[in-house]
């Protein structure tokens, strides 16, 4: 019998099988020299061919030695499914196909956890396809006209004054109620925000393009779309732009870029829309973040102030370890940097906990926390632990209505907006998600991975690419690497993010008008149906099948 | 969709004048029901105008109740009324055994309490006896409040009127002050709290349409004053929101239409008071409504006020003579009770409008 190195890779191990077909290459070598991965290679072939070279027909067999492309089976070099081969290949000779008798998580973790960008492939559960826009205005009272009527969509970032609050700050003077002191700050925004994926995680240009897109929406569209930094600072001409006012800066357990950021402070012509304390991420709670030496190319050392290196963001607060501590020091801090004019939320992974934080800071005294952000396990993230990624975390449907009402029996609703994310249009629908997350009681929702979709991301929840810990992005959204950076089009990346906002605000309408709304619905979980006798129980709504 | 109205009158009148308001408009509802509100008493009730009027319908068991529970809590009975009843047959009615209409004395312990503290004792004593008479199912208290009653019940309006003899000129029931509707609840179970006009420390508020917001606007409400509950109807949530504004807050009423629908956000920008409106916006956000509105509101003191929701998806009318004024759902009830008016003095309030009327029947007009 023939021996065998039965431990010796091949490629039916890998996820992904490149398809090769030789009659139809041209020997162009596009496939070869795309390939970021570096997972396919020219190599010559010994083949018995019957070839006929002349004009008539003249069979004859030959014995040739042919360049061929051929896929590496070495795990360094393996193929993940971006197809970019296929997209460069003018002749449809190549393209990657799944392999569904892989053996990849048995077998990749001989250099320790596996990782990987992308989100959770294993809970991508839909409880939101569960639900359905049931209440729907037809005699009782008259539907709106999406087109035709005005709405008022808007949604705070910002600590809302209680009602108790509201006999000492507002007093009647001369039959008009006037202010008597200092309010907390309260920015109405979009209630879509782009949510935070760091220059360092992304590439720069991936970052311009969304930080394009939000100024455009602002100041063509009039929609006041805020986009949040993400841990790892901002350009510091766009700090000390009057942009500003359109970025959320995110502070997290890192502090990257805060040495920027504290140093333009004294220069900035206008307030950012808010800052946001990221205390974890709903794609890899507990894990931390984490930026591989690859990405961090020289520009990303000047931004963060770092030598290249792995980053590590703790998975938690080094100098925190309370919640109230969290609020007295760091709310207070950074409410005290801006001077008490721009508003402070914090971010958290949706947990079994989450309500506890949120009751909590619902309960803080100085006024000071200016949005409860929770971001649930379908998520996405630049670079975790494959185990992190599909193993821990929690849904974030049920966790903000958990929130919600955790809120409304205390009579607290809507002091500290919820904000939700994590999974809001990963079907590609983000603004029937959103609808619906704001009737459970969302003020808003934010949004990451959908943004590099619309970059041109072809990742996906079957194990489709998510090279981004790799900095081998193809499309060169998240990449330092400036040949793969290149190829993405910023203009054209922040034009399909613009578009899809415009359809966003229009899906939303249509969705408001049908149920008689002309401002936001927040809370109003009436208007909603679950077909999932498990899921209307749970989010106590009705059932209705 | 239901028709409202409301009556304001320098010289007393009866429900008559309330029915000639209301029938005219039968074609916009069911007639499933009469309800009104006087206030400004005349007639049998005017003597006792400073001592709270109990206003109940019960079974006779829950009458007792009633009876011992306020000899429990010491207050005393000054005066009874009881409707004589013409219960001929045919009447479209579900009558109630009893029905009570009765003044009482303070506790003696309240003599020299101020009116804050003796409103808290009317309220807590209304929600008492209906909690006790709700446990067996024995009866419904509507109001007990000075100067204030209450009559509500299911049938046809008309037969109702003569069941009460309601149409009979010496009708002793009088007042100044009429806030009226004629029909049951439509859109939930048919119950006799579900009907308008609602009643609450002295705040009658009666509205044609739908809250939309109905579910948020209850939610904050059950925790902002104990006196907010029941929730029959999606519309007792522009009472309470009312009563927050004007009795809690303190707020000049024109910020009431602010609370409940305020003005979108580019407008608010513009104004000089941006930042007090920006901030009930926020602060009170879970009690704006949605959905089409029309509201009929009285006061404590005796004003009464109407507006709409922020896209006039609702009528409202409001028109006058030297001596009477009366606010309807439809032009075609005024012109019943005052066809000699002079027209051209209608109002037909605005989507941003809040009218408010004084005792005297001036007019104000508040722009949002």
């Amino acid at each position: 019998m023939q021996t065998v190195k039965a431990l010796d890779n091949c490629t039916d191990d890998l996820r992904w099988i490149i398809r090769y077909d030789p009659t139809r290459c041209t020997m162009c070598g596009s496939c070869v020299a795309q390939c970021m991965q570096n997972a396919i290679e020219v190599r010559m072939m010994r083949q018995d061919l019957t070839v006929s070279e002349k004009p008539w027909p003249d069979p004859e067999k030959k014995h040739l030695a042919r360049p061929v492309i051929r896929q590496k089976t070495d795990l360094a070099h393996l193929c993940v499914g971006c197809g970019f081969c296929a997209k460069v290949c003018p002749n449809d000779a190549i393209h990657p196909e799944r392999n569904p008798d892989q053996r990849i998580p048995v077998i990749a973790r001989v250099n320790g956890p596996i990782r990987r960008g992308g989100r959770t492939n294993l809970n991508t559960q839909r409880t939101l396809d569960a639900i359905v826009v049931g209440r729907i205005s037809q005699m009782t009272d008259p539907a709106l006209d999406s087109e035709r009527h005005t709405f008022d969509m808007r949604a705070p970032l910002g600590r809302v004054l209680p009602s108790r609050d509201l006999a000492s700050e507002l007093q009647v003077r001369d039959g008009k109620l006037v202010k008597t002191g200092h309010t907390p700050p309260v920015n109405w925004i979009y209630p879509l925000i782009f949510s935070d994926m760091s220059i360092g995680a992304l590439s720069t240009r991936a970052w311009e393009a969304i930080a394009m897109a939000a100024a455009y929406l602002n100041e063509e569209c009039g929609l006041p779309v805020r986009m949040s930094s993400g841990e790892g600072g901002m350009p510091v001409r766009l700090m000390e732009s009057d942009k500003l006012k359109y970025f959320i800066i995110q502070i997290a357990s890192g502090h990257f870029g805060w040495d920027r950021i504290v140093k333009a402070l004294p220069r900035m012509k206008v307030d950012p829309a808010g800052v946001l304390i990221k205390i974890g991420q709903g794609a890899k709670p507990g894990d931390g973040g984490l930026l591989p030496a690859s990405k961090v190319a020289p520009h990303i050392q000047a931004i963060r102030g770092v030598p290249k290196s792995t980053l590590h963001s703790p998975p938690n607060h080094q100098g925190l370890y309370s919640i109230e501590e969290s609020v007295q020091k760091m709310h207070l801090s950074l409410n005290a940097a801006f001077g008490f004019r721009v508003p402070v939320a914090i971010k958290c992974a949706a947990s079994a906990t989450s309500v506890s934080v949120y009751n909590n800071l619902l309960r803080d005294p100085y006024r000071i926390c200016g949005g409860f952000f929770i971001d649930g396990i379908q998520g996405g993230t630049g670079a975790a632990n494959e185990v992190s990624l599909d193993h821990t975390g929690h849904p974030v449907v049920s966790k903000l209505r958990d929130c919600y009402l955790a809120a409304v029996r205390q009579g607290l609703q809507g002091q500290i907006p919820l904000w939700a994310g994590g999974g809001v249009g990963l079907t590609g629908n983000a603004a029937a998600d959103a609808f619906k997350m704001i009737c459970l009681g969302a003020n808003g929702v934010f949004i990451g991975k959908l943004l590099i979709q619309l970059l041109g991301c072809v990742g996906n929840e079957n194990g489709r690419c998510n090279n981004c810990s790799t900095g081998l992005c193809p499309n060169g959204i998240c990449s330092q690497d400036p040949r793969l950076v290149a190829r993405l089009d910023v203009d054209r990346g922040a034009q399909a993010i613009v578009d899809y906002v415009l359809a966003f605000d229009s899906e939303l309408r249509k969705l408001m008008a049908p149920i008689g709304n002309s401002s936001l619905p927040v809370g109003r979980s009436d208007a909603l149906v679950a077909t999932d006798h498990a899921v209307a129980e749970k989010l106590g709504i009705a059932y209705a099948c | 969709m239901c028709r409202i109205g409301s009556i304001k009158s320098l010289t007393p009148i009866g429900p008559r004048s309330a029915l000639e308001l209301m029938l005219p408009q039968q074609e916009g509802h069911d007639n499933s029901g009469f309800a009104m509100v006087m206030q400004d008493l005349a007639g049998p009730f005017a003597e006792w105008k400073d001592r709270p009027l109990l206003s109940a319908a019960c079974t006779r068991e829950g009458m007792r109740a009633v009876d011992d529970y306020m000899a429990e809590h010491h207050f005393s009975l000054l005066f009874s009324w009881t409707p004589k009843y013409d219960a001929r047959p045919g009447l479209d009615i579900r009558p109630m055994e009893r029905y009570l209409f009765r003044v009482y004395d303070y506790p003696p312990h309240y003599r020299y309490s101020s009116d804050e503290e003796k409103a808290a004792l009317l309220l807590d004593t209304r929600l008492a006896l209906r909690s006790m008479l709700e446990e067996h199912d024995e009866g419904f208290v509507y109001s007990f409040w000075p100067d204030t009653l209450t009559l509500k019940e299911i049938g046809d309006p008309r037969d109702i009127a003569t069941y009460f003899r309601l149409w009979d000129d010496s009708c002793p029931l009088l007042a100044k002050n009429i806030v009226t509707q004629c029909r049951q609840n439509t859109n939930y179970d048919i119950v006799r709290y579900a009907a308008h006009p609602f009643f609450l420390q002295g705040y009658t508020l009666c509205a044609n349409g739908e809250n939309t917001f109905y579910t948020k606007n209850r939610e904050f409400q059950k925790s902002l004053h104990r006196g907010y509950t029941g929730f029959e109807s999606d519309s007792q949530c522009l009472l309470y929101t009312l009563h927050y504004v004007l009795n809690e807050l303190k707020w000049p009423i024109e910020y009431y239409k602010h609370v409940i629908t305020p003005l979108p956000f580019a407008e608010i920008d513009k104004r000089e008071d941006a930042e007090v409106l920006r901030i009930i916006r926020e602060t009170l956000a879970h009690l704006e409504i949605n959905g089409p509105n029309a509201i009929i509101a009285m006061l404590p003191d005796g004003r009464m006020m109407t507006c709409c929701d922020s896209k006039k998806l609702r009528p409202v009318v409001v028109g006058r003579t030297k001596d009477m004024l009366a606010i309807s759902s439809e032009v075609c009830g005024l012109n019943a009770i005052m066809p000699d008016r002079d027209v051209s003095t209608d109002i037909y309030p605005g989507e941003r409008e809040t009218i408010v009327i004084d005792n005297d029947l001036r007019v104000h007009i508040c722009r949002q």
